[in-house]
């Protein structure tokens, strides 16, 4: 295997914003489309942690990891529902009820996770785009999860699909305004119960991302608060689906920086390395931010925003 | 490696005559010999995690395994129990529910815990495993621990003898000193069979971060290293990853050849089952070491068997030198040695003995060879 050296950091870099971003945008897209419809999941850390769980589990008795990630979709789906269902009801907060999931999630992923810890489950294939290389290193870099590949499509359509389909006025219209939904004669808490029982699915497939794919494994540190990170990325890409697929992957590219140089033997400072992707969207946050116009895109029938 | 060929405690007290440690040991035996009948008892174990983590719990669930083989005894066992006011619950609750009468505290910060239920409870055994127990803390309290960077030399060696490309890799999670230590262990095994050999030093900061130890593991293999071992708290994911990139591993607190059937070479095992020898000296009225640390030499570190990938010559001189660390004719710190920014640690002919805890404890410094910082003040 013939050495990279720096040019390793560009493409560890490279490949770490393709291989660590997908959890992110599962989850920004997912609440993307919930937030848009006007009611915060703060509850998708939780539905990212169950989904990992029961793709690992799911894949590894059946011997299918599709199947996996189809149930993790179920299970995000059906968190998603029960989000929907209660917040649907009189006076209730949507944010505490998130806050509820959110752990109920993590409690229950990692009650039933446990005989999931030790076995190894089978993993999904890589797409190898980088075949035609002689380099291990580009090879490697350029082995696409097929997830990844799926959330790349998914953000220009869900894009599309939210400006231009009668579905996504109504989605925007429930979240904007909802007394001008209802007057329209629209089902304004079925709309959002749908937005966000889809935004469970993703989450969970987001999840199944993680035990599935890479890091690969089934553990309780997992997750690391990926799932809360992914939601304070939609509001960084201020409620646009493509936003969220490029914060993601600055994310994941910012995510292997530090790995990446500590292997070149840069090794000083590698807390800062840590909390590179946090600096970075902060500074991005303020850079981007304005006092002319605050929160644009941002569904004004949101708790956040009211 | 199917046999594993381990010194008894008499054979260890024939070959180790003479030491502080041998002389801890004799009292304990003594004190078995004097027991005839065997009294019952239940010993507790409390895990910080999972027990079947691939890690560090594991290592410690293995042990009450066989602990609980001994003559008389029992063991209740509980996981997940938080650093907290949480874990002096849980020990009431084995004591007063369970009637256990030793107590293992499987977790580092346990400790202040462990000193506040110990002075409660004077009947009953607590072992811990930070060895941090110090003059005046409770006679029914006992630290211990192994010297890991002994089985990190004999993974280095095997180390140094497959490597292509004389680069290695060590993945540490914490700039501590027993870190350094299994670094500094495993490069000098390394370096003992082809002095040319490098190693990159990554510490990642956390005990447990998945994506990022993936992260590390990549961009290591992506320099091109070829051998990596993780001392963090699950290497589960550091060796799957290695494995499917083709290249080899060694294993960290418990055995996990199972993970990487092509690619694992061995790795560096805790014996904390030597906690059973507590366990005997309590329930027979027998001596016990308050603060107990010790490698191959007193039985408490281990190796993992050879995964397929090690030839039969490199398996025969790796047990050689693992005897060697049992009968103490091999030190791991020798001079002439130098730090990995060419400061003279020890000079020509200056031994560090293997229990020199005082200058062990101390090590702030990475060997040469090592690519990396410890990033600790000198």
């Amino acid at each position: 295997m013939t050495e990279l050296g720096w040019a390793g950091v560009l493409v560890a870099v490279a490949g770490g914003a393709v291989r660590v971003s997908t959890p992110y945008l599962f989850v920004s897209l997912g609440e993307t489309l919930t937030e848009k419809s006007g009611r915060v999941n703060l509850g998708l850390e939780g539905t990212l942690v169950l989904g990992a769980m029961s793709a690992y589990g799911v894949a590894h008795l059946s011997g299918s990891p599709w199947l996996g990630v189809l149930v993790a979709g179920v299970a995000g789906a059906g968190f998603g529902l029960g989000h929907g269902a209660v917040c649907g009801l009189a006076r209730v907060n949507d944010v505490a009820m998130g806050i509820a999931l959110f752990l109920l999630g993590t409690g229950l992923a990692f009650y039933l996770g446990k005989p999931f810890i030790e076995p190894v489950a089978p993993r999904l294939p890589h797409l190898a785009f980088g075949a035609w290389s002689a380099s291990p290193q580009v090879r490697a870099a350029l082995d696409v999860s097929p997830l990844f590949v799926a959330g790349a499509v998914l953000a220009p359509v869900l894009r599309w699909a939210l400006g231009n389909t009668k579905w996504g006025l109504v989605v925007r219209t429930v979240g904007d305004n909802s007394d001008a939904a209802k007057a329209l004669g629209w089902p304004v808490s079925l709309v959002r119960t749908l937005a966000t029982v889809a935004g469970g699915f993703l989450a969970g497939v987001g999840g199944s991302f993680l035990s599935l794919q890479y890091p690969g494994t089934w553990n309780e540190a997992l997750s690391s608060g990926q799932g809360l990170m992914a939601i304070a990325l939609v509001i960084f890409a201020r409620w646009d689906p493509m936003a969220c697929f490029y914060a993601s992957l600055l994310f994941g590219g910012a995510t292997a920086l530090g790995p990446a140089l500590q292997s070149v033997g840069v090794t000083t400072n590698y807390y800062l390395y840590g909390a590179a992707p946090y600096v970075l969207t902060l500074g991005l946050l303020v850079y981007s931010s304005s006092t002319r116009h605050t929160l644009v895109g941002a569904p004004s029938e949101l708790t956040i925003s009211r | 490696m199917t046999e594993r060929p381990r010194l008894t405690r008499r054979q260890l007290l024939a070959t180790a005559g003479g030491a502080v440690a041998a002389g801890v040991f004799s009292d304990l035996v003594s004190g078995q010999d004097a027991g005839a009948a065997v009294k019952p008892i239940t010993a507790g174990f409390i895990y910080v995690g999972p027990r079947n983590d691939y890690g560090w719990n594991q290592a410690h669930a293995v042990a009450a395994k066989k602990i609980a083989r001994l003559e008389g005894v029992k063991i209740v066992e509980q996981e997940n129990v938080p650093e907290t006011v949480e874990v002096e619950k849980v020990m009431e609750g084995m004591i007063q529910q369970d009637g256990a009468r030793a107590v293992f505290a499987t977790s580092f910060g346990y400790w202040p815990h462990v000193l506040k239920i110990a002075r409660k409870y004077p009947d009953v055994l607590f072992p811990h495993i930070g060895a941090l127990w110090k003059e005046g803390d409770p006679k029914n309290t006992i630290g211990y621990r192994g010297y890991m960077e002994e089985p990190h030399y004999l993974c280095g060696v095997a180390a140094g003898h497959m490597t292509k490309t004389g680069k290695i890799g060590f993945l540490g999670s914490k700039p501590l000193y027993f870190i350094f230590n299994n670094c500094n262990g495993f490069i000098l095994g390394a370096r003992s069979v082809n002095p040319k050999v490098t190693c990159q030093v990554v510490i990642t900061g956390d005990w447990n971060n998945p994506v990022r130890e993936a992260e590390v593991t990549g961009s290591l293999i992506d320099q091109g290293v070829d051998v990596i071992v993780a001392n963090v708290d699950s290497a589960k994911v550091v060796v799957e990853n290695s494995e499917r990139r083709g290249i080899y591993t060694c294993g960290y607190h418990t055995d996990l050849s199972e993970l990487a059937p092509r690619g694992f070479l061995t790795g560096a095992e805790w014996n904390w089952a030597a906690g059973g020898r507590f366990v005997q000296a309590w329930q027979t009225g027998g001596q016990y070491p308050n603060l107990l640390r010790g490698g191959f030499r007193q039985d408490m570190v281990a190796i993992s068997p050879f995964g397929r990938a090690v030839p039969e010559d490199v398996r025969a001189k790796i047990l050689k030198i693992r005897q060697g660390f049992a009968d103490d004719s091999v030190k791991l710190y020798r001079g002439p040695l130098k730090d990995n920014e060419g400061n003279v640690v020890l000079k020509d002919g200056q031994v560090i003995a293997n229990d020199d805890n005082k200058f062990k404890l101390a090590v702030n410094f990475l060997v040469e060879g090592a690519i990396g910082k410890t990033g600790l003040k000198k």
